[in-house]
């Protein structure tokens, strides 16, 4: 793996950029419409959004080939703080948000990005592509059967035209397709333009307006910091994915940062939170591009396309965008896990299934990686709290040793405890502690209270065999005053 | 005789049956055989198996343990080998090593992991039978 220099970066692979960056744009405009209409806000919001955001990554980001944009993840975390105050607010937030992520690269905190168990990745993209496909769900309710009939065109087509060819978007063509059959028929079908005003200008730069004081930080920080952790979660997983798939290495701080500097631009001129987008950085990289043009093309060439179709737009029918959200759910769904879950240990599956119902429920990606992490911890502090102890007689039956294989810390201490028996009648006991660590407050109290419990029946105690770290540790914290040593 | 071989091969059963008989094809002069064995990781592969493994290297490191048994099952009958991988579309990747090194002939399998993607995707035998210039073997 190797780094390239900022003249391959961006000139490395022209042809190839500005081919992708087009098939990229093409297949991001109804995304971003439905992300937008997903997260309640007029579809400008995320157009403008992709386009900013593609824009500065390609300068900013760390992960060239990489491409960025309104995602559904981050649309999904949004939708009551729209819903409650308004999209000043969560052009508020996007700013919030960006300047965390800044924070987050400066102080290099990528690599604590590692401490997230993978069981807990794939039950976020598994929610994520359910999330996907529910919020899709309202656009069938009440509906006559024609909208199943277009949802069904529009799939058939984004599944089966790639046996045609694969050059141009099969997304795309679904959507040209299903609109023009609407259109021609003049069925009375939803269209984007129902779902808000679509302006043919470039977005312009504005501060929120709403008052800036205590109470709406208040208010906003909640989604700014679930914003910040679901938008730098999915755009370091899709940075890894394209370091994979292209064999190269890239600075995930610098992507940190450049993704938070690309959503604080977007937030002052009108455009919602976006991050990594791992479905379309897979597209770009399968049609050739791996450079940083690849991005920037994606976005001007969006930007573009509203300006100039903008009036064709608003005509495409709900039902089609529904058909390509569909397909991006199941796109994104990581269906291994599911086929794998009997050969995957049982934590793991159980970390990730209530990964899944956590986001399902409460409708917030962050929550459910909480949720993970934290039950990922306690599993693993069971399986490392288990203590064994083994014990033998010395000197005729006066003397008992045991010997102690584990960790001892605050979940492995009772356990410890019960298997000492305090009521023995010898003169002197050993704990032999060669092949164990304390880890905390509540080891040394543990140690503490054998000593203390064996005294009131007169018994000598002895610890031995402390590894260094955990000598150190009952010098500063222990009241164990006699045989801490070897 | 074909002495340097490159093989074609993605872990599956069916890959496995084209080495069996690569082998079988070499046993009488395997001193002089040198098989390698081609992988290439293509774009779903990347996302299922960074989502698997956390990270690049790891994911990685996990390609080359599997293949490795392959690997090592072929020295055991005798034939030096040795493994490539590459990252890309499989046909592409594939035909573009094939022909810029100098091979006497290529082994592919007939069908790879998944009827579906083969329908989606093409097959990749047949791309290869097109396009590369050394003789291709396709194993059934």
């Amino acid at each position: 793996m190797s780094t390239l220099s900022i003249k391959e970066n961006w000139l490395g692979n022209i042809k190839g950029d500005v081919l992708s960056g087009i098939v990229v744009a093409l297949a991001l405009i109804p995304e971003a419409i439905a992300f937008s209409i997903i997260a309640g806000v007029d579809p400008m919001v995320g157009l403008y959004a992709s386009f900013c955001i593609s824009v500065v990554i390609a300068f900013m980001g760390g992960r060239p080939g990489m491409i960025s944009g309104a995602t559904g993840a981050m649309a999904l975390v949004m939708i009551t703080l729209v819903a409650q105050h308004g999209i000043e607010y969560l052009l508020a937030t996007t700013i919030l948000t960006g300047i965390l992520q800044v924070l987050f690269g400066v102080f290099k905190l990528a690599r604590f990005m590692r401490f997230i168990p993978r069981s807990v990745m794939v039950g976020f993209v598994n929610a994520l592509g359910i999330l996907i496909f529910t919020s899709q769900l309202q656009h069938f309710e009440n509906e006559p059967w024609v909208i199943y009939a277009l949802v069904g065109v529009t799939l058939a087509i984004i599944y089966l035209f790639p046996l045609v060819t694969k050059t141009i978007p099969s997304t795309l063509v679904a959507i040209v397709v299903v609109s023009a059959i609407a259109i021609w028929m003049n069925i009375g079908v939803r269209t984007v333009g129902d779902m808000g005003e679509l302006t043919q200008t470039l977005p312009m730069f504005a501060l929120p307006d709403m008052p800036l004081n205590f109470e709406t930080l208040m208010i906003i920080l909640p989604y700014a910091l679930a914003l910040t952790i679901v938008g730098l979660l999915e755009s370091l997983l899709t940075a890894s994915i394209v370091d994979d798939m292209t064999d190269t290495e890239s600075d995930k701080n610098k992507e940190s940062r450049g993704q938070g500097v690309a959503n604080i631009v977007t937030g002052f001129f009108g455009g919602m939170a976006g991050c990594a987008m791992i479905g379309q950085s897979v597209i770009n990289v399968k049609s050739g591009g791996n450079g940083r043009l690849s991005s920037l093309v994606a976005g001007v060439v969006l930007m573009f396309m509203i300006i100039v179709l903008g009036g064709v737009v608003v005509q495409i029918p709900m039902a089609a965008l529904a058909g390509v959200m569909i397909m991006v759910s199941i796109g994104t769904f990581d269906w291994s896990s599911v086929r794998n879950i009997h050969r995957v240990p049982r934590s793991d599956a159980a970390v990730m299934i209530v990964t899944v119902l956590t986001v399902v429920f409460t409708h917030n990606l962050a929550y459910g990686v909480l949720a993970g992490v934290v039950l990922s911890m306690i599993f693993f502090a069971v399986k490392i709290s288990k203590v064994n102890v083994l014990t033998l007689y010395a000197n005729e039956g006066k003397k008992r040793i045991y010997y102690v294989q584990g960790q001892l810390f605050f979940a492995s201490v009772t356990d410890f405890l019960s298997s000492i028996d305090f009521k023995d009648h010898v003169e002197e006991v050993v704990i032999d502690l060669n092949d164990s660590h304390l880890w905390d407050d509540s080891a040394i109290g543990a140690l503490d209270s054998i000593e203390s419990k064996f005294e009131q029946n007169g018994i000598e105690v002895k610890f031995i065999g402390l590894n260094g770290e955990s000598s150190r540790l009952l010098a500063r914290l222990g009241g164990v005053s006699k045989g801490a040593g070897h | 005789m074909f002495k340097n071989i490159l093989l074609a091969t993605d872990g599956s059963d069916h890959s496995r049956r084209a080495i069996d008989q690569t082998l079988k094809m070499v046993s009488p002069h395997k001193d002089e055989v040198h098989i390698d064995l081609i992988y290439v990781v293509d774009g779903e592969t990347s996302k299922q198996d960074v989502l698997n493994y956390g990270d690049s290297h790891t994911a990685t490191k996990k390609r080359k343990e599997k293949f490795l048994d392959i690997i090592q099952y072929v020295e055991s009958e005798g034939v030096s080998s040795e493994f490539i991988m590459l990252h890309g579309d499989p046909s592409e990747e594939m035909i573009e090593y094939a022909n810029q090194e100098d091979y006497d002939c290529v082994v592919i399998g007939s069908r790879g992991r998944n009827k579906w993607q083969t329908l989606i995707l093409g097959s990749v035998s047949h791309k290869l039978v097109k396009y590369v210039q050394a003789p291709v073997i396709v194993v059934k």
